[in-house]
């Protein structure tokens, strides 16, 4: 468990942000989910991008759908209104809750069960339309919540705890979120926190449809005998490995490795994943230049992790609209019905 | 032996059979607002099967000077103008009645029927030697016999000049050739075909100040004074022009002259699934909202509508009813979701349905399902269909109150919290069941929730333990029991005698239900009429079932939806109601209700009745 209870009352040292806010304020309730998860690490990204920003807590609004990663909202921002909504849905949800309030800032965060299963319809349209929100997708190849099975972003070939082999091919979320119209495409790494806060941190600045597709190992079924890179595989290879600490199981994986650079993490179930950082000159306002890199670096086996995607010009579905510049929740009778009078007026064009 | 000629003044019903595309719509209209402007009701219907093959369309046109505005059935004139549905349109006429076709190209007699009166008029031949581009033949076609049919009736000629002077204001140079062609029309029956119609019409007072307007359009004006800022849709038959309307009467009525900037956001969703999602995160973050649609969107909406229930967000669904699924009958009429939407979705749930019976009420009920919603935090259902949705129905002039407030219900907010009080979203503060809720960015420290299903305790602390679930449960039963002291009330239509039997009837049904009660009274039999208009049903309905011997509930499903519904819900004794049915698809009629009402009752004066009998 990445939190245990912690006393409500704050430590005079601890470092305060602008608004006097300290880190903890920024937490929510006590996590439930495995020890080592994934999901947990990114929760305290998270935490650590919102108090970096100087947000106001309540002033976001936190959507989920249903997973063991849409659990999550509930385990931050615990002083912010939070929406578990229903499996796959929760970008419809937040596009609703971002139309009647344009006001706030909100988040998304689901699975990739969540996103690329069930879910893979609204998660195009939601990128379509050009919601202003910052979309985490907690992506562990698997459904952690129902035990086991695989995703759609499961790769094929991927052998599930049960025995079970994989033969669909993988979605791939953020080729998918650049052809659909995200306006801020990214990939990490649930352990890399240096690479993740800050890519949170812009997509929240972004205004537009920002995505990030986290990388997130789930302990809980993904570390079984059987597998073709199985633990112990990886353990003899371990010196191969540049740069790479090796880390017990059900500790959170963490990794630190520079821009440009490769490395490859082996996963609780013994998988290794090949994470390439995009170097330092990367062009990320080239739409097309940053789909040919994630194809080239799939094709090497890699996967691309960093700012793959920022639109120069982006606009968010309250532009596309034209809405008027008050929140809707905050409009009344006075600023909505047109009134008697003009209803006379309708009723007599109706004879 | 002369052949009988139906003869009837201000009471008949003309049927258009036309090929869709053609531009016989607008010209159909103008005939039908002809008798409004002559101060005669009318009551048209749009008929459009879904098999598009030969694109037939038909528009019925009751005239009925006393006001009957159901669907009467049968065709007393029968203007023939699809070739490819000519012998089933025949065939529908009534035996004395009248076929009035274009007889620019001479049919062998075997077309025709023995019994039914012919009205020959070389339509095209008219249009075609006044008008030289084929589209424009097309169009003036339907025009020329509307003109014809206005001499024919003694419909007078200045009341359709003033309705195409209306409809082309400040387009001269359409105005001009639609004048024309009219004229053409008149002149040529007026001359070649006098006497030959024994359906007439003349001025009369019956209209009023009532207004003339489709039940979608006016449930979107509904929405648009009820304050609805978002809407999301997934176009379906027969509601898609609900969302249409509202857009249009957006950007009329809701655009900040100021900024140019609008108060409302429409979405067209990519689904029906993704709309009340939109909906209801709207309504979670305090904004009005609502989407429209039909009954394989409302399946689709279903898991939704759950978690609206029970995390009790407010969502407005208007559900223009039809028949049944895609390939069913979607351009038919029932009111065959009420079961489904009563109790949709997964676990224990129950909505609050309303029932409006036309235009008028469509747009009453449609402002008001908003205050509904957010005071109820809960789904709320406009059971519509689309009898009354796609056809323009006389009614009462909207109205609105100038005075009335948005009831927001419950919310909590910053002054509140800071005030002290205590803030438990699922806590019943009031006794009523509806707990407080707060908008999300409401607080800096107080008020904030997290929102899901069932598992949590007043405070929405997560919580699976059994306590916190049962009192849950049991609130939103006492919420949903409030519901009605909010909800309209049944309406009752007294017997000019006192009477033994009662009648239940809801919705679309109306206009007919009323014409058969004046019918069967005629006879003899006296009815007592309540019309119920929402769910769930206040004590009115079940002392009404218990103040009649039986009670005749009357509806356009097979399944008898809302009998089941009053026996389940209102605790009635089944064996006092007698289900009337009607579901083929077609508005239910006065003739039908009449006669199945007055076997029903002979069969129970003769002997005493075992079972229900359904018709
Ligand atoms: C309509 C519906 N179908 C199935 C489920 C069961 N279910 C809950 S979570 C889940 C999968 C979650 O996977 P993912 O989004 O990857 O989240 P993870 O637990 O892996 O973080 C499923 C199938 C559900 N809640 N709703
Ligand atoms: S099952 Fe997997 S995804 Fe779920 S909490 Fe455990 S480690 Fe995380
Ligand atoms: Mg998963």
């Amino acid at each position: 468990m990445t939190y245990v209870l912690k006393p409500k009352l704050h430590h005079p040292m601890l470092a305060k942000n602008k608004l006097g806010f300290t880190r903890r304020d920024y937490e929510g309730k006590v996590s439930t989910l495995c020890a080592g998860c994934g999901h947990d690490s990114i929760s305290a990204a998270l935490i650590q991008a919102f108090f970096q920003l100087d947000i106001q807590p309540h002033r976001v609004a936190k959507l989920s759908g249903i997973g063991c990663s849409s659990k999550t909202p509930d385990y931050f921002l615990g002083n912010s209104h939070g929406f578990n909504t229903v499996h796959g849905r929760m970008p419809s949800v937040l596009t609703g809750a971002n139309l009647a309030n344009r006001d706030l800032i909100y988040l998304g965060v689901s699975g990739d069960g969540d996103s690329a299963s069930i879910g893979l319809g609204q998660f195009a349209h939601v990128m379509r339309r050009g919601v202003n929100m910052t979309y985490i997708l907690e992506n562990n190849g698997v459904y952690g919540l129902t035990k086991g099975q695989f995703s759609a972003t499961a790769d094929k070939g991927s052998k599930a705890k049960k025995g079970m082999v994989n033969a669909d091919a993988a979605v791939d979320t953020v080729s998918l979120a650049l052809l659909m119209g995200a306006t801020f495409v990214a990939r990490s790494f649930s352990g890399d926190k240096q690479q993740l806060t800050p890519l949170v941190e812009a997509a929240i600045w972004h205004q537009g449809a920002a995505f990030i597709d986290v990388i997130s190992p789930c302990v809980a079924f993904n570390n079984h005998p059987g597998s073709t890179k199985s633990y112990d595989y990886v353990r003899e290879h371990n010196e191969a490995v540049n740069r790479l600490d090796f880390w017990p199981s059900r500790d959170a994986i963490t990794v630190d490795y520079s821009e440009g650079g490769v490395i490859e993490v082996p996963q609780h179930d013994g998988s290794i994943i090949k994470l390439r950082k995009l170097d330092a000159e990367y062009d990320p306002s080239d739409k097309i230049n940053a789909i040919t890199h994630i194809a080239q670096a799939a094709a090497k086996g890699e996967v691309l992790t960093g700012l793959l995607y920022l639109a120069p010009d982006a606009e968010d579905l309250h532009q596309h609209l034209n809405t008027f510049e008050a929140p809707f929740n905050r409009l009344g009778e006075k600023e909505l019905c047109p009134g008697s009078a003009l209803l006379d007026k309708i009723n007599a064009g109706l004879r | 032996m002369s052949m009988k000629r139906i003869e009837s003044l201000n009471d008949f019903v003309v049927k258009f059979a036309n090929v869709n595309g053609s531009g016989s719509a607008s010209a159909n209209e103008l005939f039908a607002k002809s008798f409004l402007r002559m101060g005669i009701p009318v009551s048209p219907r749009n008929i459009f099967p879904s098999n598009i093959q030969g694109l037939p369309t038909w528009y019925e046109v009751r005239v009925t000077e006393k006001g009957w505005l159901g669907r009467r059935g049968g065709v007393d004139l029968m203007v023939a103008m699809n070739p490819q549905t000519w012998s089933q349109d025949v065939k529908e006429i009534e035996p004395g009645g009248y076929l009035f076709y274009d007889n620019t190209k001479p049919l062998p007699p075997s077309k025709f029927r023995d019994d039914v009166n012919v009205i020959g008029m070389p339509l095209t031949e008219i249009s075609n030697a006044t008008f030289t581009d084929a589209r424009e033949r097309q169009l003036f076609k339907n025009i020329i016999y509307v003109g014809a049919l206005s001499a024919l009736m003694d419909i007078e000629p200045g009341v359709i000049a003033e309705l195409i002077g209306e409809q082309y204001k400040g387009k001269e140079k359409l105005l001009k050739p639609n004048l024309n062609a009219f004229q053409m029309g008149f002149n040529y029956a007026g001359e070649k075909l006098k006497g030959m119609l024994g359906l007439k019409v003349k001025r009369a007072y019956a209209v009023g100040d009532r207004i003339f307007m489709e039940g979608n359009a006016a449930a979107a004006l509904g929405c648009v004074y009820g304050g609805a800022t978002v809407c999301a849709w997934y176009p379906i038959t027969p509601s898609s022009s609900l969302a249409e309307a509202f857009t249009r009467y957006c950007q009329k009525l809701r655009v900040d002259p100021d900024s140019g900037k609008n108060k409302f956001a429409i979405i067209q969703a990519e689904d029906e699934l993704a709309s009340i999602g939109i909906v209801c995160g709207a309504g979670w973050n305090g904004a009005r909202a609502f989407t429209a649609t039909s009954g394989p969107g409302i399946s689709l909406m279903s898991e939704f509508v759950g978690l609206a229930y029970f995390a009790e967000i407010p969502a407005v669904i208007i559900d223009v009813q039809r028949g049944g699924p895609s390939t069913g009958m979607p351009t038919r009429t029932q009111q065959s979701d009420v079961l489904k939407c009563a109790y949709l979705s997964h676990g224990d749930t129950k909505h609050v349905l309303l029932f409006p019976e036309d235009p008028h009420e469509c747009f009453n009920f449609g402002a008001l399902s908003l205050d509904l919603a957010e005071r109820l935090q809960t789904p709320v259902f406009l059971m519509t269909d689309l009898d009354i949705g796609m056809n323009q129905r006389l009614c009462k002039p909207l109205q609105w109150d100038d005075a009335r407030v948005y009831d927001r219900g419950k919310v909590m907010t910053a002054e509140m919290l800071d005030g002290g009080k205590e803030f438990g979203r699922y806590l019943d503060v009031d006794g009523d069941g509806i707990p407080y809720r707060t908008y999300p960015g409401t607080h800096e420290s107080k008020g904030a929730y997290f929102t899901r299903g069932t598992s949590k305790n007043p405070y929405a602390v997560y919580s699976e333990a059994g306590a916190d679930y049962a009192y849950n449960m049991e609130r939103l039963l006492k919420k949903h029991d409030f519901a009605k002291t909010l909800l309209p009330k049944p309406l009752l239509t007294p017997a000019r005698e006192p009477a033994r039997f009662g009648c239940i009837y809801y919705g679309s049904t109306s206009p007919s239900m009323h014409e058969a009660l004046e019918a069967l009274a005629d006879k003899g039999i006296f009815v007592n009429a309540l019309r119920v208009r929402a769910f769930p049903f206040q004590d009115e309905i079940y002392d009404f079932c218990q103040s009649h011997a039986k009670v005749f509930v009357v509806e356009q499903n097979r399944d008898a939806q809302l009998k089941t519904l009053l026996v389940n819900e209102a605790g009635v004794n089944p064996a006092c109601l007698i289900s009337v049915l009607h579901y083929d698809g077609t508005p239910i009629t006065a003739r039908f209700i009449a006669r199945e009402i007055s076997e029903i009752v002979s069969a129970l004066n003769v002997r005493p009745i075992k079972k229900d009998k359904a018709a």
